[in-house]
């Protein structure tokens, strides 16, 4: 139950930050994209913010033998760089600056009740669906070695 | 107009460390990478004993942007007027490559950039350079 309500409260408080930001905006992202046009390069101040504070508290956090309501760390520590990963980071990339949302803001962004958001987060959700069944396909193009 | 900038510099790192906030609390607290587009992926296709709280941080974003809307309702404008179809192509591409590429602005850009994973800071330059050259074409 603990973990719900704090999952719930992070989630609150992330929404928060995204919306302070002008990340669910998407005239800001874009312009933030824009670097070849009218750059807005205020967000990039999200990431400094957000980096910065969580980067500071990372290594002291996984001195910890386990988080505080459960046993253990759900932390990556792959480093291989391989195709899927850079195919999907450019697929999302495109989908970022098609339309100025990313799965956070998107989301969020709901609340706002706009027909933009809400296909959106539809389409979102059907790109993840398509994902999931596609995937005999996926291990073809790409095998696991 | 350096006033203007300013503020919104002054906004962003703020809502930036709010975020930072949150995703300290959730690896403190539960262990967990926040990501967003993994964490909806769980609620779409829930693994054992691995559905509630993804559920409830997904609702958790959508009451903050209740709470937005309501006490800073233009943080939620939308003013770019493109059609209905380019915002769904969009959301399909974002669904389909965050999780081909696993994970995106938030568990790549935040979490894995701040634990200085090789992945995710390659997976941010490159979604980064795809988003430029996507608004560059559409110019």
């Amino acid at each position: 139950m603990s973990k719900n309500i704090t999952a719930l409260t992070m989630g609150i408080l992330f929404a928060i930050g995204l919306g302070i930001s002008g990340m669910t905006q998407p005239q800001k992202v874009i312009g933030f994209l824009d670097l070849f046009g009218q750059w807005d390069p205020s967000l990039a101040f999200v990431m400094i913010g957000a980096i910065g504070v969580h980067a500071s508290m990372y290594r002291w956090i996984r001195k910890r033998s386990s988080p505080v309501l459960a046993d253990q760390f759900h932390v990556p520590n792959r480093s291989d760089l391989t195709p899927p990963l850079l195919v999907g980071a450019a697929l999302f990339g495109v989908g970022w600056g098609v339309a100025g949302f990313c799965p956070g803001p998107g989301l969020t962004s709901l609340a706002s009740g706009n027909l933009a958001s809400l296909v959106f987060v539809g389409g979102m959700v059907g790109g993840m669906l398509v994902f999931k069944i596609s995937e005999p396909l996926r291990n073809k193009v790409f095998p696991k070695s | 107009m350096i006033e203007i900038w300013q503020w919104d510099w002054t906004m962003a790192l703020s809502g930036g460390i709010l975020i930072g906030l949150a995703v300290t609390f959730m690896l403190l607290l539960q262990g967990r990478v926040t990501g967003i587009s993994g964490i909806l992926y769980g609620t779409l296709i829930p693994r054992k004993n691995d559905w509630d709280w993804r559920l409830c941080f997904v609702v958790g974003l959508i009451v903050g942007g209740l709470l937005l809307k309501w006490f800073e309702p233009e943080t939620l404008e939308n003013t770019v007027n493109y059609g209905p179809w380019r915002f769904a192509l969009a959301g399909g591409l974002v669904g389909y490559g965050t999780l081909l590429g696993n994970g995106c602005t938030s568990g790549h850009g935040v979490c894995g950039i701040s634990r200085f994973s090789l992945r995710s800071i390659v997976a941010t330059l490159t979604f980064m350079a795809f988003g430029v050259l996507t608004v560059a074409l559409f110019r």
